[in-house]
């Protein structure tokens, strides 16, 4: 198995940690995983994206130009990601300030309203936990157990009280995600 | 003279000096007349009494002095241009217990080096600097130096430094007596017995701080002649010095303790 | 097993500076590489180990630390990005010419001048070649993955002092600011004083009571004893070509194409080598560890075995394809591909340039 995801969105939302959580899963259950972000002026305040790959084998290329899965938080993400997923893949995005909806019929789309469901839950921080929650949903790649696990790893000591919050937020990201187009 | 009045010269206890122990039997590179020589030989006097022959690591500059390893019977590292106080910082961080002294020039310490010492003092690296100031590049055939006296002729300055074009000439040991990092700012002088005993008095100061810990650096400038540079006799270099440059560099302490001499 | 953790390069480096029993590290903060001190910072292995980190007021400094920490015989080490490194060149020259055991990490960013903090890899020639004056060799270790940052450490401190000369971990942007799973080797403990002085006699850290002293210089002004001293120079550079080169081959026992690539670029390549293979082209990829010393006879070997072609693939505009040509000597075909100015080539390229360049139309 090898799972190649591209998360994007604006600084701030959660991508690169959503990565980071992703990626410690992935180690938890004795995977090969790389986490490549976009870094330098354009993470100040503008769109941020990350590259995970979680593999059984030796991952080669960190970075990539295709990819199984595109997790798109942003319209400027949409425009530059979106043609980017592999024939067959999967795109999930939020669509709250997306404006123009994906169109690709040769791919699976799903959404999830995650910046929503994080406001009714009262705290926008965790909308990334919803986000990757809905992921899992559709892309079952690490076990639960071992999202929990990493994302205890990823928060730092002083935030482990917050970890029954973002457990919560991972349940309802898999409870909320929505089929948008199934090839 | 007498057969016994030569005895009695060479008697030990009629001993008024000789080679100091911790100078190497190579002869002097330096000219006749030069500074450098007495500043090297109390140096190796100062940590002879301290009994920190086998304690001290020294960093020689680039210029007239870049040789001083080869007379200095003790470990020693030659270091680029300028960066003598860096070499120094890292070799009494990692050996704290030991002395460690730079010996440089006007021009390794304040042209290309003034980065290093400034910070060097600023951090308050528990060191020695020894700074022998005598207004030129001897080595290189008498180039105008950062302390070249206002009107002073060099090879490069060869109407006379003209500070609208060239600069100030550059006090940086008053500048480095304002930083909170030194501890002990002096400027001394070897032109006669006198000078040459309160330059000792002040370089055995400066290490004795550094074996006391003190909080801070020990800076001390030695203003000197260059008479090749100068294009002057010994003598004459010696009185021109005694003329010009000390009342632009006055002779005495600066910093002492910590507290500015005011 | 030793510990598991998801690092990024930067700070997996860090990290085994610590572990590998370091002295001293005495940097200059630069993007993309800032995380190395700001890591020992917060680490306080002054606290757990006694190792020294100071931040210095330029590269010129810190090199220079390097040159009067490593002349004591502790293993001292720095880290930069490109302009920094540049401004490193005098120090290095020096700290070559007087035969000073350092550790110097480049996370190589674009160029020339500022040029921009995304990977590259146009510092090869710096690295390999001089970079500062005089006739000299860096030994130049080139991680490909995080778990290299980590791992290359302990090996650059003991290629160090086993032959009393600089060595280099050059790396990149991309393998800096990545994370990936490494697993850190167990700690080494720093040497005390005492053993310093016994296993390193040309330290200058105090004259031996009763002994000679020591000098640590790249001067001397006689001609004939500096000729010598460079004789004696290249005679080590000999040796360590001669026992010290490394690589790793992938798929190249069938390969009738081989990729040469380094660090990032290789990652990329072996993803391209994936694809290749898929479509049934027989490519193999050969990937340098030690930028110098060069992996020249292995290339020889490929040649002899019946390789028709090599593509060099570089983050740069064509530098280590030289030696790659200086090794095949004409007999067969060398290529180059490469993305310059902090843009990494995608495997797609690779194998778009491949199909184009190497084999033809």
């Amino acid at each position: 198995m090898t799972e190649e995801i591209i998360i994007a969105g604006f600084g701030g939302q959660g991508v690169l940690s959503m990565g980071k959580i992703l990626a410690y899963s992935g180690i938890m259950q004795n995977q090969e995983v790389s986490w490549m972000p976009s870094y330098g002026p354009e993470m100040r305040g503008g769109t941020a994206n990350v590259t995970v790959i979680v593999s059984d084998e030796r991952i080669s290329s960190p970075i990539l130009r295709a990819y199984d899965t595109a997790i798109i938080l942003n319209q400027q993400s949409m425009d530059k990601f979106e043609s980017t997923v592999k024939p067959g893949g999967t795109l999930l995005y939020d669509p709250n300030g997306i404006s123009k909806h994906p169109t690709r019929k040769d791919i699976n789309i799903y959404k999830v309203e995650g910046a929503k469901k994080a406001a009714e839950m009262g705290n926008t921080k965790i909308f990334n936990m919803i986000v990757l929650g809905a992921y899992l949903k559709v892309k079952p790649i690490v076990k639960m157990e071992n999202v929990v696990k990493g994302i205890k790893k990823s928060l730092p000591e002083r935030h482990h009280r917050l970890l029954p919050l973002n457990e919560e937020a991972v349940n309802q990201g898999t409870q909320i995600v929505e089929a948008v187009n199934i090839i | 003279m007498s057969e016994i009045a030569i005895q009695n010269i060479i008697k030990p206890e009629n001993l008024v000096y000789q080679k100091s122990r911790l100078m190497t039997e190579k002869p002097l590179s330096y000219c006749p007349g030069c500074g450098h020589g007495t500043a090297h030989r109390l140096i190796m006097e100062v940590i002879d009494e301290l009994g920190k022959e086998n304690d001290t690591i020294g960093v020689a500059p680039v210029g007239c002095s870049v040789l001083a390893y080869e007379f200095m019977d003790i470990d020693m590292q030659e270091a680029a241009h300028g960066r003598a106080p860096a070499l120094a910082t890292a070799i009494k961080r990692l050996w704290p217990d030991k002395v460690v002294f730079t010996y440089q020039g006007d021009g390794d310490l304040a042209a290309i080096g003034t980065a290093e010492t400034i910070h060097a003092c600023n951090r308050g690296e528990k060191i020695v600097i020894v700074f022998v100031n005598n207004g030129i590049y001897g080595m290189t055939g008498g180039q105008m130096a950062p302390t070249t006296l206002e009107g002073m002729k060099t090879s490069t300055s060869p109407y006379g430094r003209d500070v609208a074009l060239m600069g100030n000439p550059l006090k940086i040991t008053e500048l480095v007596a304002q930083l909170p990092g030194t501890y002990y700012v002096t400027r001394q002088s070897v032109h006669n017995p006198g000078a040459v005993r309160k330059a000792k008095k002040a370089i055995k100061k400066a290490f004795q701080n550094q074996i006391d810990n003190a909080p801070g650096l020990s800076f001390i400038e030695i203003v000197s002649n260059c008479n090749s540079g100068w294009k002057m006799t010994p003598v004459d270099a010696n009185n021109w010095m005694v003329d010009n440059m000390f009342p632009y560099y006055p002779i005495g302490d600066i910093k002492v303790d910590g507290e500015l001499i005011k | 097993m030793g510990e598991l953790r998801l690092m990024k390069g930067n700070e997996a480096l860090a990290e085994a500076m610590i572990r590998a029993g370091a002295d001293g590290y005495f940097g200059y903060p630069i993007t993309p590489q800032s995380e190395v001190i700001e890591y020992l910072t917060a680490a306080k292995p002054h606290e757990s180990t006694g190792m020294v980190v100071l931040q210095a007021e330029s590269e010129v400094a810190s090199i220079n630390m390097l040159y009067g920490g490593g002349a004591t015989g502790k293993k001292v080490c720095t880290s930069s990005s490109s302009p920094g490194i540049s401004l490193m060149q005098e120090g290095l020259s020096y700290i070559a010419g007087a035969e000073i055991p350092v550790v110097v990490v480049n996370v190589v960013r674009g160029g020339p001048g500022l040029g921009d903090i995304q990977p590259s890899q146009s510092d090869y020639f710096q690295s390999t070649k001089g970079g500062g004056h005089g006739d000299y060799r860096l030994i130049v270790l080139a991680p490909s993955s995080v778990q290299e940052m980590s791992d290359f450490v302990p090996i650059a401190f003991d290629l160090a002092f086993k032959y009393r000369n600089p060595v280099m971990i050059q790396s990149d942007g991309a393998i800096g600011q990545m994370m990936e799973k490494v697993e850190l080797f167990e700690p080494i403990p720093r040497l005390t004083d005492k053993q310093v002085k016994d296993l390193y006699p040309w330290a200058t850290n105090g004259k031996p009571k009763g002994g000679q002293r020591r000098i640590m210089t790249s001067l001397d002004l006689d001609p004939a004893r500096l000729e010598r001293h460079n004789h004696h120079l290249q005679e080590k550079y000999h040796t360590i070509d001669e026992n010290e080169v490394r690589f790793e081959e992938f798929n190249c026992e069938d390969a009738d194409y081989v990729i040469v690539a380094y660090g990032s670029s290789a990652r990329i390549s072996q993803k391209a080598l994936q694809l290749l293979r898929a479509k049934g082209i027989k490519v193999g990829l050969l990937r340098p560890i030690t930028l110098w010393p060069y992996p020249t006879k292995k290339i020889q070997e490929l040649v002899k075995q019946g390789v028709k072609g090599f593509l060099s693939v570089e983050m740069s505009a064509g530098q280590m394809v030289e030696d790659v040509k200086l090794a095949v000597n004409g007999k067969v075909k060398v290529e180059f591909f490469g993305r310059v100015g902090g843009i990494i080539p995608s495997p797609e390229e690779v194998v778009d340039a491949l199909e184009h360049k190497l084999i033809g139309e």
